[in-house]
Protein backbone atom coordinates (compact mmCIF):
# COMPACT_ATOMS: atom_id res chain seq x y z
CA UNK A 1 0.00 0.00 0.00
CA UNK A 2 3.26 2.29 -0.75
CA UNK A 3 1.89 5.29 -1.81
CA UNK A 4 4.26 7.06 -4.69
CA UNK A 5 5.78 10.15 -4.25
CA UNK A 6 3.88 13.25 -4.62
CA UNK A 7 5.48 13.94 -8.24
CA UNK A 8 4.09 16.24 -10.16
CA UNK A 9 3.84 16.23 -13.88
CA UNK A 10 5.34 18.63 -15.73
CA UNK A 11 4.15 21.52 -17.52
CA UNK A 12 1.24 21.26 -14.93
CA UNK A 13 -1.03 25.05 -15.59
CA UNK A 14 -1.31 27.82 -12.81
CA UNK A 15 -3.98 26.94 -10.49
CA UNK A 16 -6.88 29.40 -10.60
CA UNK A 17 -6.88 31.61 -7.22
CA UNK A 18 -10.43 31.64 -7.31
CA UNK A 19 -12.30 31.46 -3.90
CA UNK A 20 -13.47 27.40 -4.10
CA UNK A 21 -9.91 26.71 -4.79
CA UNK A 22 -8.29 28.43 -2.18
CA UNK A 23 -10.97 26.92 0.26
CA UNK A 24 -10.49 23.82 -1.34
CA UNK A 25 -6.72 23.96 -0.49
CA UNK A 26 -7.03 25.22 2.64
CA UNK A 27 -9.70 22.22 3.43
CA UNK A 28 -6.93 19.68 2.10
CA UNK A 29 -3.82 21.27 4.48
CA UNK A 30 -6.80 20.93 7.35
CA UNK A 31 -7.77 17.92 7.07
CA UNK A 32 -5.21 15.71 8.66
CA UNK A 33 -5.24 17.77 11.75
CA UNK A 34 -9.09 18.17 12.17
CA UNK A 35 -9.43 14.89 11.75
CA UNK A 36 -6.97 13.54 13.95
CA UNK A 37 -8.48 15.64 16.18
CA UNK A 38 -12.18 14.60 15.68
CA UNK A 39 -11.01 10.74 15.86
CA UNK A 40 -9.57 11.40 19.38
CA UNK A 41 -12.03 13.23 20.52
CA UNK A 42 -14.74 10.26 19.81
CA UNK A 43 -12.60 7.84 21.09
CA UNK A 44 -12.42 9.95 24.32
CA UNK A 45 -16.09 9.45 24.44
CA UNK A 46 -17.26 7.40 27.81
CA UNK A 47 -17.73 4.06 26.96
CA UNK A 48 -16.78 1.27 29.04
CA UNK A 49 -13.97 0.20 27.48
CA UNK A 50 -10.04 1.51 27.61
CA UNK A 51 -9.60 5.07 26.45
CA UNK A 52 -8.14 3.79 23.17
CA UNK A 53 -6.95 7.86 22.36
CA UNK A 54 -3.63 7.13 22.56
CA UNK A 55 -3.99 4.25 19.51
CA UNK A 56 -5.85 6.60 17.26
CA UNK A 57 -3.78 9.62 17.71
CA UNK A 58 -0.30 7.72 16.80
CA UNK A 59 -1.19 6.09 13.80
CA UNK A 60 -3.01 9.21 11.75
CA UNK A 61 0.07 11.50 13.40
CA UNK A 62 2.87 8.56 11.88
CA UNK A 63 0.48 8.53 8.79
CA UNK A 64 0.61 12.42 7.85
CA UNK A 65 3.94 12.92 9.07
CA UNK A 66 5.72 10.41 6.08
CA UNK A 67 2.81 11.04 3.40
CA UNK A 68 1.66 14.31 3.89
CA UNK A 69 4.09 16.47 6.25
CA UNK A 70 2.80 20.00 4.67
CA UNK A 71 -0.16 19.29 6.29
CA UNK A 72 1.17 17.47 9.72
CA UNK A 73 3.34 21.09 10.89
CA UNK A 74 5.33 20.90 14.07
CA UNK A 75 2.43 23.11 15.29
CA UNK A 76 -0.38 21.20 14.53
CA UNK A 77 1.20 18.24 16.55
CA UNK A 78 2.18 20.25 19.44
CA UNK A 79 -2.08 21.09 19.73
CA UNK A 80 -2.68 17.23 19.12
CA UNK A 81 -0.44 16.12 21.62
CA UNK A 82 -1.62 19.04 24.23
CA UNK A 83 -5.25 17.69 23.66
CA UNK A 84 -4.16 14.21 23.79
CA UNK A 85 -2.68 14.99 27.63
CA UNK A 86 -5.95 16.81 28.35
CA UNK A 87 -8.42 13.80 26.95
CA UNK A 88 -5.71 10.97 28.68
CA UNK A 89 -5.30 12.79 31.80
CA UNK A 90 -1.93 12.63 31.66
CA UNK A 91 1.27 15.11 33.19
CA UNK A 92 1.04 17.90 30.68
CA UNK A 93 4.40 17.79 28.12
CA UNK A 94 4.46 14.28 27.98
CA UNK A 95 2.12 13.50 25.16
CA UNK A 96 3.32 16.52 23.16
CA UNK A 97 7.03 15.56 23.16
CA UNK A 98 6.73 12.05 22.49
CA UNK A 99 4.42 12.85 19.16
CA UNK A 100 7.10 15.78 18.10
CA UNK A 101 9.32 13.11 18.69
CA UNK A 102 7.83 10.38 16.66
CA UNK A 103 7.25 13.23 13.85
CA UNK A 104 10.72 14.02 13.52
CA UNK A 105 11.33 9.86 13.54
CA UNK A 106 8.69 9.75 10.71
CA UNK A 107 10.37 13.41 8.54
CA UNK A 108 13.97 12.01 9.33
CA UNK A 109 13.08 8.53 7.14
CA UNK A 110 10.24 9.74 5.56
CA UNK A 111 11.98 9.26 2.22
CA UNK A 112 12.68 5.93 2.95
CA UNK A 113 9.50 4.59 4.44
CA UNK A 114 7.24 5.81 1.39
CA UNK A 115 8.98 3.91 -0.97
CA UNK A 116 8.44 1.00 1.17
CA UNK A 117 5.54 -1.76 1.03
CA UNK A 118 3.15 -1.59 3.65
CA UNK A 119 4.04 -4.34 5.90
CA UNK A 120 7.35 -2.54 6.52
CA UNK A 121 5.86 0.81 7.03
CA UNK A 122 3.27 -0.84 9.86
CA UNK A 123 6.80 -2.98 11.19
CA UNK A 124 8.71 0.55 11.26
CA UNK A 125 5.47 2.23 12.66
CA UNK A 126 4.84 -0.76 15.44
CA UNK A 127 8.64 -0.20 16.75
CA UNK A 128 7.76 3.61 16.87
CA UNK A 129 4.13 2.73 18.71
CA UNK A 130 6.16 1.22 21.27
CA UNK A 131 9.17 3.44 21.23
CA UNK A 132 7.02 5.93 21.91
CA UNK A 133 4.76 4.19 24.65
CA UNK A 134 7.82 3.77 26.53
CA UNK A 135 8.75 7.38 26.37
CA UNK A 136 5.40 8.67 27.18
CA UNK A 137 5.56 6.18 30.28
CA UNK A 138 8.78 7.48 31.58
CA UNK A 139 8.39 10.94 31.05
CA UNK A 140 5.30 9.90 33.02
CA UNK A 141 7.28 8.50 35.72
CA UNK A 142 9.90 11.04 35.88
CA UNK A 143 6.61 13.74 36.26
CA UNK A 144 5.30 11.95 39.14
CA UNK A 145 8.60 10.72 41.08
CA UNK A 146 7.13 7.56 40.82
CA UNK A 147 7.29 4.35 38.92
CA UNK A 148 4.20 4.31 37.27
CA UNK A 149 2.85 0.18 36.24
CA UNK A 150 4.18 0.16 33.08
CA UNK A 151 1.42 -2.58 31.35
CA UNK A 152 -1.09 0.40 30.45
CA UNK A 153 1.17 1.84 28.04
CA UNK A 154 2.17 -1.52 26.63
CA UNK A 155 -1.37 -2.00 26.33
CA UNK A 156 -1.52 0.92 24.24
CA UNK A 157 1.05 0.31 22.42
CA UNK A 158 -0.28 -3.36 21.02
CA UNK A 159 -3.71 -1.65 20.41
CA UNK A 160 -2.41 1.20 17.78
CA UNK A 161 -0.45 -1.50 16.27
CA UNK A 162 -3.22 -3.27 15.63
CA UNK A 163 -5.01 -0.22 14.75
CA UNK A 164 -2.60 1.33 12.84
CA UNK A 165 -3.61 -0.69 9.16
CA UNK A 166 -7.29 0.06 9.36
CA UNK A 167 -6.53 3.53 9.98
CA UNK A 168 -3.72 3.28 7.10
CA UNK A 169 -6.44 1.69 4.69
CA UNK A 170 -8.91 4.70 4.81
CA UNK A 171 -6.21 7.66 5.16
CA UNK A 172 -4.20 5.89 2.21
CA UNK A 173 -7.79 6.23 0.12
CA UNK A 174 -8.42 10.01 1.61
CA UNK A 175 -4.42 10.96 0.15
CA UNK A 176 -4.99 9.26 -2.86
CA UNK A 177 -8.01 11.55 -3.89
CA UNK A 178 -5.97 14.19 -2.38
CA UNK A 179 -3.29 13.60 -5.18
CA UNK A 180 -6.09 13.04 -8.24
CA UNK A 181 -7.57 16.27 -7.00
CA UNK A 182 -4.31 18.30 -7.20
CA UNK A 183 -2.95 16.61 -10.34
CA UNK A 184 -6.18 17.48 -12.09
CA UNK A 185 -5.45 20.10 -14.84
CA UNK B 1 -1.23 35.52 4.22
CA UNK B 2 1.94 36.69 4.85
CA UNK B 3 4.20 36.70 1.96
CA UNK B 4 7.81 35.22 3.24
CA UNK B 5 10.55 34.93 1.19
CA UNK B 6 11.49 31.30 0.67
CA UNK B 7 14.68 30.77 2.11
CA UNK B 8 12.87 32.55 5.45
CA UNK B 9 10.40 30.39 5.01
CA UNK B 10 12.54 26.89 5.12
CA UNK B 11 14.62 28.14 8.12
CA UNK B 12 10.79 28.66 9.81
CA UNK B 13 10.25 25.20 8.96
CA UNK B 14 13.24 23.89 9.73
CA UNK B 15 13.22 25.59 13.16
CA UNK B 16 9.54 25.16 13.88
CA UNK B 17 10.34 21.07 15.14
CA UNK B 18 13.13 22.19 17.67
CA UNK B 19 11.20 25.18 18.66
CA UNK B 20 7.40 22.95 19.20
CA UNK B 21 9.51 20.89 21.49
CA UNK B 22 11.50 22.96 23.32
CA UNK B 23 7.68 24.95 23.96
CA UNK B 24 6.58 21.09 24.89
CA UNK B 25 9.21 20.77 27.73
CA UNK B 26 7.85 24.38 28.56
CA UNK B 27 4.73 22.96 28.54
CA UNK B 28 5.78 20.44 31.11
CA UNK B 29 7.55 22.62 33.40
CA UNK B 30 4.35 24.77 33.05
CA UNK B 31 2.39 21.91 34.31
CA UNK B 32 4.43 20.86 36.76
CA UNK B 33 4.74 24.60 38.45
CA UNK B 34 1.22 24.85 38.51
CA UNK B 35 -0.75 21.84 38.30
CA UNK B 36 -4.00 23.64 38.67
CA UNK B 37 -3.37 24.72 35.02
CA UNK B 38 -3.77 21.35 33.26
CA UNK B 39 -6.89 20.89 35.80
CA UNK B 40 -8.32 24.08 34.77
CA UNK B 41 -7.47 23.66 30.67
CA UNK B 42 -9.08 19.96 31.39
CA UNK B 43 -12.17 21.73 32.74
CA UNK B 44 -12.73 24.21 29.82
CA UNK B 45 -12.03 21.31 27.29
CA UNK B 46 -14.64 18.80 29.08
CA UNK B 47 -17.14 21.77 29.00
CA UNK B 48 -16.73 22.47 24.76
CA UNK B 49 -16.80 18.56 24.67
CA UNK B 50 -19.91 17.81 26.36
CA UNK B 51 -22.53 18.57 23.58
CA UNK B 52 -20.50 16.16 21.27
CA UNK B 53 -20.65 13.43 24.06
CA UNK B 54 -24.18 14.30 24.94
CA UNK B 55 -24.62 13.56 21.01
CA UNK B 56 -22.87 10.41 21.04
CA UNK B 57 -24.35 9.03 24.07
CA UNK B 58 -27.64 8.18 22.68
CA UNK B 59 -26.34 5.48 19.66
CA UNK B 60 -23.61 4.26 22.02
CA UNK B 61 -26.20 3.77 24.41
CA UNK B 62 -28.45 1.58 21.63
CA UNK B 63 -24.76 -0.04 20.42
CA UNK B 64 -24.29 -1.18 23.87
CA UNK B 65 -27.88 -2.17 24.73
CA UNK B 66 -28.01 -4.15 21.63
CA UNK B 67 -24.74 -6.04 22.57
CA UNK B 68 -26.06 -6.47 25.94
CA UNK B 69 -28.87 -8.35 24.35
CA UNK B 70 -26.78 -10.45 22.12
CA UNK B 71 -24.92 -11.90 25.50
CA UNK B 72 -28.10 -12.52 26.70
CA UNK B 73 -29.27 -14.57 24.16
CA UNK B 74 -26.58 -16.32 24.12
CA UNK B 75 -27.02 -16.82 27.54
CA UNK B 76 -30.27 -17.76 27.41
CA UNK B 77 -29.56 -21.15 25.89
CA UNK B 78 -27.26 -22.10 28.79
CA UNK B 79 -30.02 -20.95 31.06
CA UNK B 80 -32.61 -22.72 28.79
CA UNK B 81 -30.82 -26.20 29.46
CA UNK B 82 -29.77 -26.01 33.03
CA UNK B 83 -33.55 -24.81 33.67
CA UNK B 84 -34.81 -27.68 31.94
CA UNK B 85 -32.69 -29.93 34.00
CA UNK B 86 -34.28 -28.10 37.44
CA UNK B 87 -37.25 -28.81 35.75
CA UNK B 88 -36.83 -32.19 35.09
CA UNK B 89 -35.50 -32.90 38.95
CA UNK B 90 -38.55 -30.59 40.60
CA UNK B 91 -40.93 -32.83 38.65
CA UNK B 92 -39.23 -35.96 39.95
CA UNK B 93 -39.67 -34.56 43.11
CA UNK B 94 -43.16 -33.11 42.88
CA UNK B 95 -44.01 -36.96 41.66
CA UNK B 96 -42.06 -38.20 44.81
CA UNK B 97 -43.64 -35.15 47.33
CA UNK B 98 -47.37 -36.34 45.78
CA UNK B 99 -46.86 -39.96 46.78
CA UNK B 100 -45.49 -38.92 50.38
CA UNK B 101 -48.09 -36.99 50.65
CA UNK B 102 -50.91 -39.63 49.72
CA UNK B 103 -49.13 -42.49 51.39
CA UNK B 104 -48.99 -40.26 54.59
CA UNK B 105 -52.82 -39.66 54.02
CA UNK B 106 -53.03 -43.47 54.08
CA UNK B 107 -51.04 -43.71 57.22
CA UNK B 108 -53.21 -41.19 59.02
CA UNK B 109 -56.15 -43.26 57.96
CA UNK B 110 -54.92 -46.51 59.29
CA UNK B 111 -52.46 -47.07 61.68
CA UNK B 112 -50.81 -50.54 61.96
CA UNK B 113 -49.74 -50.22 58.77
CA UNK B 114 -46.93 -52.17 57.27
CA UNK B 115 -44.11 -50.47 55.48
CA UNK B 116 -43.02 -51.52 52.36
CA UNK B 117 -39.20 -52.41 52.15
CA UNK B 118 -37.25 -50.24 50.23
CA UNK B 119 -37.53 -52.39 46.56
CA UNK B 120 -34.68 -53.12 44.79
CA UNK B 121 -33.50 -51.82 40.71
CA UNK B 122 -31.45 -52.09 38.09
CA UNK B 123 -31.11 -50.12 35.30
CA UNK B 124 -31.02 -51.34 31.76
CA UNK B 125 -30.94 -49.63 28.46
CA UNK B 126 -33.66 -49.94 25.85
CA UNK B 127 -31.99 -51.27 22.72
CA UNK B 128 -35.26 -51.88 20.28
CA UNK B 129 -38.02 -50.93 20.13
CA UNK B 130 -41.69 -53.15 18.83
CA UNK B 131 -40.73 -56.64 17.32
CA UNK B 132 -42.19 -59.83 19.38
CA UNK B 133 -46.06 -60.32 19.38
CA UNK B 134 -46.99 -56.91 20.79
CA UNK B 135 -47.23 -53.59 18.86
CA UNK B 136 -46.14 -51.92 22.24
CA UNK B 137 -42.90 -53.60 23.51
CA UNK B 138 -39.21 -52.77 24.28
CA UNK B 139 -36.05 -54.84 24.08
CA UNK B 140 -33.68 -54.35 27.20
CA UNK B 141 -30.64 -55.68 27.09
CA UNK B 142 -29.24 -57.11 29.95
CA UNK B 143 -26.78 -59.49 31.39
CA UNK B 144 -27.08 -62.85 33.06
CA UNK B 145 -25.88 -61.79 36.04
CA UNK B 146 -28.87 -59.48 36.30
CA UNK B 147 -31.76 -60.98 38.01
CA UNK B 148 -34.29 -60.13 35.80
CA UNK B 149 -37.32 -61.60 36.38
CA UNK B 150 -40.72 -61.56 34.94
CA UNK B 151 -43.44 -59.62 36.64
CA UNK B 152 -40.91 -57.02 37.51
CA UNK B 153 -42.21 -53.46 36.80
CA UNK B 154 -40.33 -51.06 34.78
CA UNK B 155 -40.51 -47.28 35.12
CA UNK B 156 -38.09 -44.47 33.57
CA UNK B 157 -37.38 -41.85 35.11
CA UNK B 158 -41.11 -40.58 35.61
CA UNK B 159 -43.02 -42.80 35.94
CA UNK B 160 -44.53 -46.19 35.28
CA UNK B 161 -43.14 -47.72 31.95
CA UNK B 162 -44.78 -51.44 32.01
CA UNK B 163 -43.97 -54.94 32.93
CA UNK B 164 -41.25 -57.57 32.05
CA UNK B 165 -43.11 -60.30 29.85
CA UNK B 166 -40.60 -62.45 28.49
CA UNK B 167 -36.75 -63.33 29.81
CA UNK B 168 -33.51 -63.94 27.89
CA UNK B 169 -30.51 -64.98 28.94
CA UNK B 170 -29.05 -61.48 27.63
CA UNK B 171 -32.09 -59.60 26.98
CA UNK B 172 -35.86 -58.97 28.39
CA UNK B 173 -38.69 -57.58 26.79
CA UNK B 174 -41.37 -55.29 28.49
CA UNK B 175 -44.88 -54.86 27.62
CA UNK B 176 -45.25 -51.47 27.63
CA UNK B 177 -48.42 -49.55 29.34
CA UNK B 178 -49.82 -48.09 25.59
CA UNK B 179 -49.91 -51.65 24.48
CA UNK B 180 -53.51 -52.88 23.73
CA UNK B 181 -53.37 -56.71 25.84
CA UNK B 182 -51.77 -54.50 29.07
CA UNK B 183 -54.02 -54.21 32.04
CA UNK B 184 -52.58 -52.49 34.85
CA UNK B 185 -54.83 -51.89 38.16
CA UNK B 186 -55.04 -48.18 38.99
CA UNK B 187 -56.02 -45.93 41.89
CA UNK B 188 -56.98 -42.24 41.03
CA UNK B 189 -55.15 -40.39 43.39
CA UNK B 190 -57.29 -37.94 44.88
CA UNK B 191 -60.86 -40.01 45.20
CA UNK B 192 -58.97 -43.31 45.74
CA UNK B 193 -60.84 -45.13 43.75
CA UNK B 194 -59.53 -48.09 41.84
CA UNK B 195 -59.49 -48.67 37.90
CA UNK B 196 -57.91 -50.08 35.00
CA UNK B 197 -55.90 -48.89 32.33
CA UNK B 198 -56.23 -50.51 29.39
CA UNK B 199 -53.50 -49.42 26.73
CA UNK B 200 -55.13 -49.00 23.29
CA UNK B 201 -52.05 -49.04 21.20
CA UNK B 202 -52.45 -45.21 20.76
CA UNK B 203 -50.47 -42.71 23.07
CA UNK B 204 -53.15 -42.88 25.64
CA UNK B 205 -54.39 -45.26 27.47
CA UNK B 206 -58.29 -45.59 28.35
CA UNK B 207 -59.17 -45.49 31.50
CA UNK B 208 -62.20 -48.06 32.52
CA UNK B 209 -63.99 -50.39 35.24
CA UNK B 210 -63.79 -47.49 37.87
CA UNK B 211 -66.80 -47.75 40.65
CA UNK B 212 -69.98 -45.98 40.07
CA UNK B 213 -70.48 -42.16 40.89
CA UNK B 214 -66.98 -41.55 40.79
CA UNK B 215 -66.32 -39.50 37.74
CA UNK B 216 -62.39 -39.02 36.85
CA UNK B 217 -61.81 -35.49 36.97
CA UNK B 218 -59.42 -33.96 33.75
CA UNK B 219 -55.76 -33.86 35.69
CA UNK B 220 -55.97 -36.00 38.28
CA UNK B 221 -53.21 -37.96 38.94
CA UNK B 222 -53.45 -41.88 38.57
CA UNK B 223 -51.18 -44.26 40.66
CA UNK B 224 -50.76 -47.97 40.35
CA UNK B 225 -52.83 -49.83 42.73
CA UNK B 226 -51.65 -52.94 44.65
CA UNK B 227 -54.68 -54.65 44.21
CA UNK B 228 -54.48 -58.27 42.85
CA UNK B 229 -50.59 -58.03 43.86
CA UNK B 230 -49.28 -57.78 40.60
CA UNK B 231 -48.38 -54.04 41.70
CA UNK B 232 -47.01 -51.97 44.60
CA UNK B 233 -49.31 -49.41 45.50
CA UNK B 234 -48.18 -45.84 44.70
CA UNK B 235 -45.96 -46.00 41.71
CA UNK B 236 -46.76 -42.89 39.35
CA UNK B 237 -48.34 -43.38 36.48
CA UNK B 238 -49.97 -40.50 34.78
CA UNK B 239 -52.56 -38.12 34.91
CA UNK B 240 -56.48 -37.74 33.55
CA UNK B 241 -57.25 -36.34 30.19
CA UNK B 242 -60.91 -36.01 28.48
CA UNK B 243 -60.35 -37.51 25.51
CA UNK B 244 -63.25 -35.15 22.80
CA UNK B 245 -65.37 -37.59 22.77
CA UNK B 246 -65.52 -37.14 26.60
CA UNK B 247 -64.01 -40.58 27.76
CA UNK B 248 -60.92 -40.78 30.27
CA UNK B 249 -57.64 -41.58 29.29
CA UNK B 250 -54.48 -41.26 30.92
CA UNK B 251 -51.66 -39.11 29.98
CA UNK B 252 -48.49 -41.35 31.35
CA UNK B 253 -45.81 -39.49 33.16
CA UNK B 254 -43.06 -41.86 30.98
CA UNK B 255 -42.34 -40.73 28.14
CA UNK B 256 -42.88 -43.97 25.77
CA UNK B 257 -41.99 -42.30 22.52
CA UNK B 258 -38.16 -41.63 23.26
CA UNK B 259 -37.28 -44.37 26.62
CA UNK B 260 -33.28 -45.22 26.27
CA UNK B 261 -32.73 -46.87 29.34
CA UNK B 262 -35.73 -47.89 32.41
CA UNK B 263 -35.57 -48.87 36.02
CA UNK B 264 -36.55 -52.50 36.56
CA UNK B 265 -37.95 -53.03 40.06
CA UNK B 266 -38.50 -56.29 41.64
CA UNK B 267 -40.90 -56.18 44.34
CA UNK B 268 -41.25 -59.37 44.81
CA UNK B 269 -44.99 -60.08 44.02
CA UNK B 270 -46.50 -62.62 42.24
CA UNK B 271 -49.73 -61.85 41.94
CA UNK B 272 -50.99 -62.02 38.08
CA UNK B 273 -47.59 -62.66 35.78
CA UNK B 274 -48.56 -61.06 32.41
CA UNK B 275 -49.28 -63.93 30.12
CA UNK B 276 -46.63 -65.42 27.99
CA UNK B 277 -46.31 -63.65 24.67
CA UNK B 278 -45.37 -66.48 22.12
CA UNK B 279 -48.16 -68.84 23.05
CA UNK B 280 -46.41 -72.06 22.97
CA UNK B 281 -48.45 -75.11 22.40
CA UNK B 282 -48.76 -76.86 25.10
CA UNK B 283 -47.91 -80.77 24.78
CA UNK B 284 -51.22 -82.05 24.66
CA UNK B 285 -52.37 -83.82 28.16
CA UNK B 286 -54.18 -87.21 28.43
CA UNK B 287 -57.55 -86.08 27.90
CA UNK B 288 -59.44 -86.70 30.87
Amino acid sequence: MAVPPNRRPQGRPAPASGLLRRVDAFARLAFPGFSTAFLMVLAAAPVALPSPVFAVTLPCVAFWSVFRPAAMMPPIVFLLGLLMDLLTLAPLGSGIIMLLLLQAVALRFRRFLARQSFLAVWLAFCVAAFGGAVLCWALQSLLALRLSPIAPALHAALLSCGLYPIVALVLTRVHEAMLQAENAP
Amino acid sequence: MIRLSIPLRQALARLSLPLMIAAAFGMMLLGKADALLAERLRSHLSDALSPIYAALAEPTAAVRSAVEEVGFLVALREQNATLREENERLRRWHAAALALEAENEMLRRQLNFVPEAAPAFLTARVVADGGGIYARAVLLATGPQHAVRRGQVALDDRGFVGRVTEVGSRSARVLLATDMNSRIPVTLESSRSRAIMSGTNGARPRLAHWPEGVIPAEGERVVTSAEAGAFPAGLPVGTIRLSPQGAPEIELFARLDRLDAVRLFDYGLTGILPPESVARPEPRSRRR
